[in-house]
């Protein structure tokens, strides 16, 4: 019972921190229709910035700072690069965004090199927080906890408390009314494109000490962000958000309970093979869940876009 | 058009190919290793030890053969054994003779096949492999061939070293043993079981599983398992980025006792686990760092790190590579013809720079030599790694490791 | 489903009857043929080897994307698969040793495109961004299972084998490279041949239709789905082949070749070439080939420099190099391309000066930042010099500004020249 506790907030800590690449993520697509094969590259960018400005600067003025520049950064890629590319199509827009991953990584080693960078959460937040039967939960990620929900209350303020918020909705449907009624809609598009690269970059910015600041960070994240929206439903927030918390709790549980394929398909009504070694089936008898357990988000997505294209909470085709 | 395509590419090959011209008065050593990529810490570490040692080992004293002085050519594999093989048939055009990888058994394995092949199709420019680090136990054992010399300890030696410190101590009665899902993670899993099997009977493995390389973000549900188990010491043979993952996450959430492993310094792990990792971690490997075995130990690892202040010799046994190589270069009174040059290796006797004679074996070419287990420290470190203030200090030491140890190994001899 | 409305930046093949134009076909057989005797090593028959396969693959892949308009993030696996059967069979003894090594790679084919079969049931019923979405998690899938099912993939190390072993044809046995090279370039051709006219049929015309306005493609009678299909278990095929031709050559299948690196690669060596005509692939697979083996023995930034290529590729040059050949094609028909000849001297020579100094700056930055302490000296472009002195960089800043600046002072006059070139005589402004 205690380890399932203990389980619950890992799960949250890995779907929370999800959720702030895959909110700006969906919001870009929901605005621009863009799926940006770029934005786990944002997210490296946020950690590499703020691991720079943390030397100087310390921890804080990252958090701070490294977004912004990110942010910056974003609006500026949306601007010169994607708009041009937005008059050729969708697919085109595509392969730039998936073109820019590749030469940020590159760009990455080439001012950073190659090794991992040494950036660690700050001294203030290197103790336990609490214990659950001797499991400790270190106070960092109750850290990152607290953050990511501020993040999403702010989110859902903005988007359906402010005026800006409602222009956006607005340009989400209508995007020709809107430019009709005078608002900017390019500058709104911009706008969005370096919001979410921001998020994007909070996520690095914290995630960056826990899961490592190096050039294949982007890499090993980058496909599961695009899992959890197709999972949630393209342009959906809360599909975001529950698809998020549903990937970061299936691949904890499947990592902590060794889940047996042994057990399942003896359950099922099959009996093991004498020779398991020489059977053909044998990978098949030995799988266990932490085996699958980072597979598992792509056969959701495989199954969900097979059965509801629209994903979850989303309310148009893909 | 299609026509001043293939005119361009014409070009191009020729520039390329007319690039590659063999030198008579150098031997040249094809450094075949991801230089460009996620590997390519390790890669570039491992080719500026190269260079090191051929420089000083070697041709700061004359060279071989009278004068002829050795030169490491570097290739970038990309850690892909596709590349590898583009990049030895660039080598073998080259008129290069000798091919060192190290990193990944996936690319060791299928550069020991082509070579074999090559070598079977084309007698008369024939290659010899030089393995430094790849230590899939099979490379010496069902897949070896007469070309292929491996200098690292393989990982079943290694795994005899470590198990002989976890037998001794009465302390230990649970161990846990995780590892990356593929050929080594296996075999180091497998090892470590069988050999606890013979030497502590009364040792429960309390946990015995594998995760997938490399594509493990966060390993807290796995640490947390391991915490449930309530172990004394657990076993990995996890590297990059999967170690540190690893072995931070276990010690953030509370575990205190000793981790028994492989691959947990250098390229940038010893600075990333510094302080935490004090106490816990223990590595296998051959080479004594600290304290400096000799005079001459100290001052070839000074001069390395006057010339390469971010380097570490993290791959000790390369020094012996170079060294062995030029001796048996000597022996054959040739270095064209590979043949005589590897039955001078077989069975090699050597003087280790960092102390502790080394043997080529010759039934299966595995180097047995001295294999240490190092603790991770911060104490009377005279070599730190990554400039971090902490490195790597011998604790045991296992003379001539697995001298006697069977192998499965059935060769041809030309 | 505005995504199947991508604007084509440069012109479909031409519809026409389903015959072969000689001349080119013609041509590149010979070629084909001779280029082994002007490159007589085995390195450069290797890598165009490697070139082979790769332009297969790409030919394959842009039946996809070119003709059928479909992105798909994880095309790998059907070569690979392809690849990894041909291995089994290579390994399975009695069977191969019956078997002469050239129809080999027919088995591939069939498995690649079984595999198609078997996705594209599901995956083609949408184009678009849910295609590309199956399409990576599909990938994903399977190079997971490359090391969780290691019967069939051999787990990390891959599955390897000899393929000497298989019934010599006409008295070749397969020992030497220039024999794999003459198979392969056999399979090329046909393979390229059998993909052209399969663009020339209806089927191949119908990709077209439903990629440009699959709504009006259904008015016609065609179910897009169906059309889709087709495509993709065709491309599967030939992806099979390439997998096949793989294994021949090197012998050993890994995970490699699955993964979604591989499938992102062939994305982005078919969009280089440019995806709106038969032979872009094959220009992509070229230079792609060269730049990765070539060029990565030269600098290790060539994943750098390749980025940068290809990012300014999709921005600027979305026909990719096959679009920027055939933007000549009016001038040419005009008899006006030697117009554009000296003008094209006057900025592209200066701009290629540029890049080379920009790119000599980028070394220098590079080997100043992370080469070895004391190791000041570096080489470029043939020339050995300090890299922590004034000169070298005064003079790589002086090549890149002048070239640059040149190519800005000239660009309106090439611009004038482009116009004047591409207007019929007589026909004022």
């Amino acid at each position: 019972m205690d380890l399932i506790l203990v389980n619950l907030i890992d799960g949250l800590v890995t779907g929370l921190l999800l959720f702030m690449l895959s909110a700006g993520l969906t919001l870009i697509f929901s605005m621009m229709g863009v799926l940006n094969f770029a934005h786990a590259s944002f997210y490296m960018l946020g950690a590499y910035f703020a691991f720079q400005i943390s030397m100087a600067l310390g921890f804080w003025m990252g958090l701070l700072l490294a977004p912004l520049i990110v942010g910056v950064l974003g609006a500026g890629v949306e601007r010169y690069g994607l708009r041009r590319v937005h008059q050729y199509g969708h697919v085109p827009e595509l392969i730039f965004t998936f073109g820019l991953a590749l030469l940020i990584e590159e760009l990455v080693q080439f001012i950073w090199g190659k090794n991992q960078m040494p950036y660690e959460a700050p001294e203030i937040l290197q103790f336990t927080a609490f214990a659950i039967a001797g499991n400790s939960i270190p106070a960092y990620k109750i850290f990152m906890i607290f953050i990511s929900v501020i993040i999403f209350i702010g989110l859902l303020w903005v988007l359906t408390r402010t005026r800006v918020g409602m222009i956006i909705q607005a340009a989400l449907t209508y995007p020709k009314t809107v430019e009709a009624l005078g608002h900017n809609v390019p500058l709104i598009f911009m706008g969005v494109f370096g919001v979410g690269t921001a998020l994007a970059g909070v996520a690095g910015v914290i995630a960056g000490p826990v899961l490592g600041t190096f050039p294949g960070m982007a890499f090993v994240l980058g496909s599961i962000v695009f899992v959890t929206i197709v999972i949630g439903g393209l342009g959906s927030l809360w599909g975001a958000l529950v698809a998020s918390l549903l990937i970061g709790w299936m691949t904890t549980f499947a990592k902590s309970y060794n889940l047996r394929m042994e057990d399942l398909l003896t359950w099922l009504g099959f009996t093991k093979p004498e020779n398991i070694w020489d059977s053909a089936w044998r990978d098949l008898w030995t799988i266990t869940s932490p085996q699958i357990a980072d597979i598992l988000p792509y056969i959701l997505m495989v199954l969900i876009l097979i059965f509801r294209p629209y994903g979850l909470f989303g309310k148009r085709d893909a | 058009m299609r026509k001043s395509i293939t005119l361009g590419v014409a070009a191009a090959l020729t520039l390329s190919v007319s690039s590659f011209s063999v030198a008579a008065d150098t031997i040249k050593i094809a450094f075949i290793d991801p230089l460009s990529g996620p590997f390519a810490g390790t890669g570039v570490n491992g080719l500026h030890q190269y260079e090191f040692a051929a420089e000083e080992l070697v041709n700061k004293k004359g060279g071989v053969l009278g004068g002829d002085m050795f030169e490491i050519v570097a290739f970038d594999n990309k850690i892909s054994p596709k590349e590898s093989l583009i990049q030895l048939q660039v080598a073998i055009d080259q008129g290069i003779r000798y091919i060192a990888q190290g990193n990944s058994s996936g690319v060791a394995n299928a550069l020991t096949e082509a070579i074999d092949k090559h070598n079977r199709r084309n007698p008369e420019d024939r290659v010899l492999f030089l393995n430094y680090s790849a230590v899939d136990p099979a490379l010496t054992n069902d897949k070896c061939n007469f070309w292929h010399f491996r200098f690292d300890a393989n990982a079943d030696i290694k795994m005899d070293a470590l198990t002989d410190v976890i037998a001794e101590d009465t302390g230990i009665t649970k161990v846990y043993i995780i590892g990356q899902d593929y050929s080594f993670g296996k075999a180091v899993a497998a090892a470590a079981v069988r050999f606890i099997g013979e030497k502590r009977p009364d040792i429960e493995i309390v946990g015995n599983e594998l995760h997938p390389i490399g594509k493990v973000k966060d390993f807290t549900p796995y640490s947390r398992k391991i915490m449930a188990a309530e172990t004394d010491a657990i076993i990995t043979g996890n590297w990059g980025a999967d170690m540190l993952g690893l072995g931070k996450s276990v010690l953030e959430n509370g575990y205190e006792g000793p981790i028994f492993t492989y691959y947990a310094a250098a390229d940038g792990i010893t600075a990333a686990f510094g302080e935490t990792g004090e106490g816990s971690l223990r590595l296998v490997a051959e080479g004594q760092i600290n304290p400096p075995a000799s005079d001459a130990a100290a001052a070839y690892y000074e001069s390395f790190k006057a010339k390469y202040p971010d380097g570490n010799i993290s791959q000790a046994r390369i020094t012996n590579v170079i060294e062995m190589l030029a001796k048996a270069i000597e022996e054959a009174g040739t270095a064209t013809d590979v043949v005589p040059v590897a039955y001078a290796l077989e069975g090699m006797e050597h003087e280790s720079l960092w102390g502790g004679s080394v043997k080529m074996r010759e039934v299966d070419h595995q180097l047995i030599q001295d294999v240490h287990i190092h603790a991770h420290t911060g104490d009377d470190i005279t070599f730190d790694y990554d400039n971090s203030g902490f490195g790597i200090k011998v604790e045991n030491t296992v003379t001539m490791a697995a001298m006697d140890s069977p192998t499965t190994c059935n060769m041809r001899r030309p | 489903m505005s995504d199947q409305q991508a604007r084509k930046p440069a012109q479909p093949l031409q519809a026409g009857s389903i015959a072969l134009p000689m001349i080119p076909w013609g041509i590149a057989a010979v070629l084909l043929c001779i280029l082994p005797f002007i490159f007589t090593n085995n390195s450069a028959i290797t890598i165009m080897n490697q070139m082979a396969i790769t332009i297969i693959f790409a030919l394959a892949y842009n039946m996809l994307l070119g003709q059928g308009g479909m992105l798909s993030f994880g095309h790998a696996v059907y070569a690979g698969v392809g690849g990894f059967a041909c291995m089994h069979i290579i390994n399975s003894g009695d069977f191969f040793s019956g078997l002469p090594l050239p129809v080999l790679p027919i088995f591939g084919g069939l498995v690649g495109m079984w595999l198609a079969i078997i996705v594209g049931a599901f995956s083609t019923r949408k184009a678009g961004t849910v295609f590309a979405m199956i399409s990576l998690g599909v990938g994903e899938l399977i190079a997971a299972c490359s090391v969780i099912i290691v019967v069939f993939f051999g787990g990390e190390e891959g599955v390897s084998g000899d393929r000497t072993y298989g019934l010599p044809f006409f008295g070749v046995e397969f020992l030497q490279q220039i024999e794999v090279y003459y198979l392969i370039a056999f399979w090329l051709m046909l393979s390229a041949i059998l993909m052209y006219l399969y663009s020339r049929t209806p089927m191949g015309r119908m990709a077209n239709a439903v990629r440009d306005n699959p709504e009006r493609a259904e008015f016609l009678g065609y179910s897009a789905r169906w059309v889709r299909f087709y495509s993709f278990v065709a491309s599967g095929f030939f992806a099979g082949i390439a997998g096949a031709l793989f294994a021949i050559n090197y012998e050993i299948l890994t995970e490699e070749n699955l993964n979604t690196t591989q499938s992102g690669i062939i994305l982005l060596v078919t969009f280089l070439g440019g995806v709106g005509f038969f032979f872009g692939p094959i220009l992509g697979a070229i230079v792609f080939t060269l730049v990765q083996t070539v060029l990565s023995l030269q600098t290790e930034l060539w994943g750098f420099y390749l980025g940068i290529i290809f990012v300014a590729t999709v921005m600027f040059f979305p026909g990719g190099l096959a679009g920027l050949i055939m933007m000549h094609v009016p001038a040419l028909r005009l008899g006006k391309l030697g117009r554009l000849g000296v003008p094209y001297l006057k900025t592209l020579l200066p701009a290629a000066i540029g890049a080379l100094g920009a790119a000599a700056l980028v070394e220098m930055i590079f080997h100043v930042r992370h080469a070895p302490n004391g190791d000041q000296e570096m080489t470029l472009f043939w020339t050995t010099f300090d890299s922590h002195t004034i000169l070298p960089w005064g003079i790589a800043t002086l090549v890149t500004v002048v070239g640059f600046g040149i190519m800005r002072a000239t660009a309106p006059a090439l611009v004038e020249a482009w116009n004047e070139a591409n207007t019929p005589d007589g026909m004022s402004e």
